[in-house]
């Protein structure tokens, strides 16, 4: 199929971008986005232009990194899916599409689609993780009980890949899913509970200091999240952190 | 927000039922409009909360917009929020203002006026005014229309914030919630059509 792609190019941090139009011929139904995309920076560099700069890595839609908004959506018109998981077969001969990247203040363009979604990695180091003792005393995880209710909930949340689509698709660029799915992952487990309203509270007060939007509700995130992640997370968060906001000192 | 939600949904209720006494009994309404005008309670407690609260709620909506729209100073150019999200959830804002346009003109037009007659005019207690004041103002047409139009934004506020606001207090459980919503969606429909429905019955019988 010939497609025309309107790309959001950008040469670094400062400058200011613009959308500009590419024509690609003859991809194939069963490509990968990713891999149509791969065939037009062939394109451009046979052409003695600049390839067009996207994140990717494992390309089997779990590690988070590819974004991109595609046509209006995070990750494409299909549902529960990463980019490199959506294929051409979703678009039709003739098409324009247009690419965008993440848009947020607190995800800032590094060059034409990439973004630096290191906002998440500091609302991690904020509270992301439970302290236990390394000393060579460490008691197994397997063996504490824990409710299969619960083991479930905590390993539904535990899916997030960050790749920051509730973000991207948020109409307030809120990150109120990807913090609440990390917050309840471990609020979940005996062993997050002993940090609980610490860790609320931090992560949300990170959150907020990285410039992400509130939550009012729209439910996109949780639409266009790949991994399925359930609102379910938000208001147990938002439980968190009104019990941990009446206690905390 | 939420809260100041729950309490506003709470004060809507009260309203709609006494401004639905005043279609089925004149009497009874004319009683409890007098006893609402008059009681020491409501007018200088009840009423002063109200006005927080309603202040609060539309100054945190703003506030809220206005940090919401600086989280994504660069816009997309092709935005499709209808994929994944209803139209009443993204435009609060613009449903909460037309609601604020009301309340100003239903403050002006009714409240002020109440105001004046009572507490500067200092008119005699008058418990049989009520029910034709109501009957007088529902006879132009003009405000009956503003009414219908408001009650339509009000409802659309309510299909969205209803469910919003227990979400956001963390109230949700799969046992409970598609209970609350589906309780929500007809409270936004009912409650509006409601005070639609007394305002057209006034319009439609003050002027035989």
């Amino acid at each position: 199929m010939d497609l025309t792609l309107k790309i959001w190019r950008q040469k670094n941090a400062q400058a200011k971008g613009k959308m500009e139009t590419y024509p690609v011929k003859d991809i194939s139904e069963d490509m990968s986005f990713l891999e149509m995309l791969d065939v037009l920076n062939e394109q451009l560099i046979n052409d003695g232009k600049e390839p067009v700069a996207f994140d990717h890595d494992c390309r089997e839609g779990i590690c988070g990194m590819c974004s991109l908004y595609i046509n209006g959506q995070a990750h494409g018109p299909d549902r529960e899916i990463t980019t490199c998981q959506l294929h051409m077969r979703s678009f039709k001969n003739g098409d324009t599409i247009v690419i965008e990247p993440w848009r947020a203040a607190a995800f800032p363009v590094i060059k034409d689609l990439v973004t630096d979604r290191s906002a998440f990695d500091r609302i991690m180091n904020a509270g992301g993780f439970v302290s236990v003792n390394t000393s060579g005393n460490t008691i197994d995880a397997n063996s504490i009980p824990i409710p299969k209710h619960d083991a479930d909930k905590a390993f539904d949340a535990a899916t997030c890949i960050g790749c920051g689509a509730c973000v991207a698709s948020c109409k307030n660029a809120s990150a109120m899913l990807f913090t609440s799915a990390k917050v309840s992952q471990l609020a979940l487990l005996p062993q997050g509970k002993v940090e609980a309203h610490e860790r609320v509270m931090n992560m949300v007060h990170q959150m907020d200091e990285e410039g992400f939007g509130n939550c009012t509700n729209t439910g996109a995130c949780e639409v266009e999240c790949p991994k399925g992640i359930s609102l379910e997370n938000i208001a147990r968060m938002n439980r968190e952190y009104l019990s941990a906001s009446l206690v905390s000192e | 927000m939420a809260l100041s939600a729950l309490f506003l949904i709470v004060f809507l209720l009260q309203h709609f039922i006494i401004n639905l006494m005043s279609v089925i009994s004149e009497d009874a309404f004319n009683s409890t409009s007098h006893f609402m005008g008059t009681n020491g309670l409501i007018q200088f407690v009840m009423q002063p909360i109200l006005m927080f609260g309603i202040l609060f709620h539309f100054i945190m909506g703003f506030i809220l917009e206005s940090k919401n729209r600086s989280a994504r100073p660069e816009k997309y150019a092709m935005y499709k929020g209808s994929a994944n999200s209803s139209w009443m959830s993204r435009n609060m804002i613009w449903s909460g203002l037309f609601i604020l346009g009301f309340l100003a003109f239903h403050l002006w037009d009714f409240w002020l006026p109440e105001m004046n007659y009572k507490y500067i005019e200092g008119n005699p207690a008058d418990p049989k005014r009520y029910f034709g004041e109501v009957q007088h103002m529902f006879a132009n047409p003009i405000r009956v229309i503003v009414y219908c139009l408001s009650f339509v934004f009000l409802a659309l506020h309510l299909l969205h914030g209803f469910q919003s606001a227990f979400q956001s207090i963390g109230a949700r459980h799969p046992k409970y919630t598609p209970a609350i919503k589906a309780f929500g969606k007809w409270y936004a429909i009912l409650i509006p059509a409601g005070f639609i429905f007394i305002a057209v019955f006034h319009f439609l019988n003050g002027n035989h």
